[in-house]
């Protein structure tokens, strides 16, 4: 995955589609932020939609001020070490605050605003496993630190010409890192930052008491959870087809095979939660299958541009197996609480999708490529991420304080509920 | 415990870099990858142990 910085290689058609491909990705920024409040307590609706809007806020002026520089797409030959006889691209360069982007060639512009919605998406991810307990500063803060320090860095190694995309010119590793449409640099990006997130907020207060199981704390709105997961959808076409064009320079005529696997995953995703649950709890569950459904779209953020429609089907059927199971292990085994379950869906439907790519893609040699960037993510970015959100969380604290958590973050955060005519009662969950 | 296991993840990230620098061959290098990967795995469940130890139950606790 070699993208040609600074040439444009792309059609007048091809631009024109992927500017309204690029358009409609957003929709899948918006159905992960409803997923994220539906699947969070009524008492924190308003601050957990909210919370989505200035993280993507943040996210986006921190990208514009440094993080594009670094992420390098604007034609700089980046900063190169040369080991073993080989260069390695470390990090990207470019102008700082964007500038002279206007005049910058059609194809970079477009990849500089793939990249500001991936980074938006990105950073969204870990608030929902935060929610009903993470401040809307810890939000920001976050977000500051993904957009300026670590998914520009990623975001070079594998769209921009850095080490991982060029595996295969310079180690004769398949096609280079595989990752057309973010799988590794936005959603295992974000389920690993939803893992570090977890573990130094720690959990919902009653969720894991003395003795018995995990307690239930089921999403306060099965409605905004579901019609989410449709809107996202929409999104991720946008994402896929625009990703296949941009980073894999993929013809205009296979576009219409990608998005048919994007279906196809989360249509397969979908029926196999169904499917699992039905046998398992005696009815579907709505919210796991809303994650079913997520999962097999993450899923096909890598393979739906490289794969052909019986694999997507069948990678989406895995997905949405493992979906519920590793739902509730995370849970109840490793005592785990994440809200919106996005260390199952983004995590292990990138891991995979990047792995299905690897085996179903045309080219010999691509699976390696592929566990090369697996490894480079989850065993650098994992410890990375969770090291610097402990640092910051000495100075803007993650956690709201407990009598904030026990009225809900509406009230605490922004003083009025996302629903007054509701009544707020005290639940069973506080033991 | 914790810190063990985010330490030991690095290493499985520095083994596969390692394997594409000593092993041009397609065999050993895949094999060394795999063991790479083993390693970071082997870290990441040494992390989520630590962080159950450091459970306290009922209290949903900063760790």
């Amino acid at each position: 995955m070699t993208p040609v910085n600074g040439q444009t290689s792309l059609t007048d058609a091809a631009i024109v589609l992927d500017l309204l491909l690029l358009i409609l990705a957003p929709l899948a920024i918006a159905g992960v932020a409803l997923v994220n409040v539906g699947l969070g307590r009524s008492r924190s609706a308003a601050q957990a939609l909210l919370g989505n809007m200035v993280i993507i806020a943040t996210a986006l002026i921190g990208f514009a001020l440094v993080g594009a520089t670094f992420a390098g797409n604007m034609g700089g030959a980046g900063h190169v070490l040369h080991l073993a006889g080989k260069p390695w691209n470390w990090l990207g360069e470019g102008p700082l605050f964007l500038k002279g982007i206007g005049n910058a060639p059609i194809q970079s512009q477009l990849e500089i605003l793939f990249e500001f919605l991936a980074v938006a998406m990105a950073a969204i991810i870990p608030w929902g496993s935060g929610a009903d307990r993470l401040r809307l500063s810890a939000g920001c803060a976050m977000a500051a630190v993904t957009s300026t320090l670590v998914f520009p860095v990623l975001a070079h190694w594998v769209w921009a010409g850095g080490w991982l995309a060029q595996l295969g010119n310079n180690f004769g590793i398949g096609a280079g890192f595989l990752d057309p449409a973010g799988a590794g640099t936005v959603h295992l990006l974000g389920g690993i930052s939803a893992l570090a997130v977890v573990w130094v907020a720690g959990s919902r207060r009653g969720k894991f008491p003395k003795e018995g199981f995990a307690t239930a704390m089921p999403g306060h709105n099965a409605v905004y959870i579901l019609f989410g997961c449709l809107i996202a959808l929409v999104g991720w076409l946008g994402f896929n087809l625009a990703g296949a064009s941009l980073w894999l320079h993929a013809p205009l005529t296979s576009l219409p095979v990608t998005a048919l696997n994007t279906l196809l995953t989360a249509a397969g995703a979908l029926a196999a939660t169904y499917t699992v649950t039905r046998v398992r709890f005696g009815k579907p569950d709505a919210s796991l299958c809303a994650n079913g459904w997520l999962t097999g779209l993450v899923a096909s953020s890598a393979s739906a541009a490289v794969v052909s429609p019986i694999p997507a089907l069948l990678i989406g059927i895995a997905a949405g197996i493992i979906t519920p199971l590793l739902v509730e292990v995370l849970e109840l085994a490793v005592t785990v609480d994440d809200p919106s379950g996005a260390i199952t869906v983004h995590a292990s439907g990138a891991l995979l999708g990047l792995i299905a790519a690897g085996l179903f893609a045309p080219k010999s040699g691509q699976f390696l490529a592929q566990l090369v960037g697996i490894a480079t993510i989850l065993g650098l970015f994992l410890p990375l991420v969770y090291l610097l959100f402990l640092a910051l969380n000495r100075f803007v604290p993650f956690r709201v304080d407990p009598d904030g958590e026990r009225i809900g973050m509406d009230l605490h955060e922004l003083g009025g509920g996302a629903y007054p005519e509701f009544v707020i009662h005290r639940d069973d969950s506080y033991r | 415990m914790k810190f063990a296991g985010l330490i030991v993840m690095p290493a499985g990230f520095f083994l596969s870099m390692a394997a594409l620098v000593l092993f041009p061959a397609a065999g050993p290098r895949t094999a060394f990858i795999l063991c790479a990967l083993a390693v970071e795995i082997v870290g990441l469940i040494v992390a989520v142990r630590g962080h159950m130890e450091n459970r306290q139950p009922d209290a949903g606790d900063v760790r």
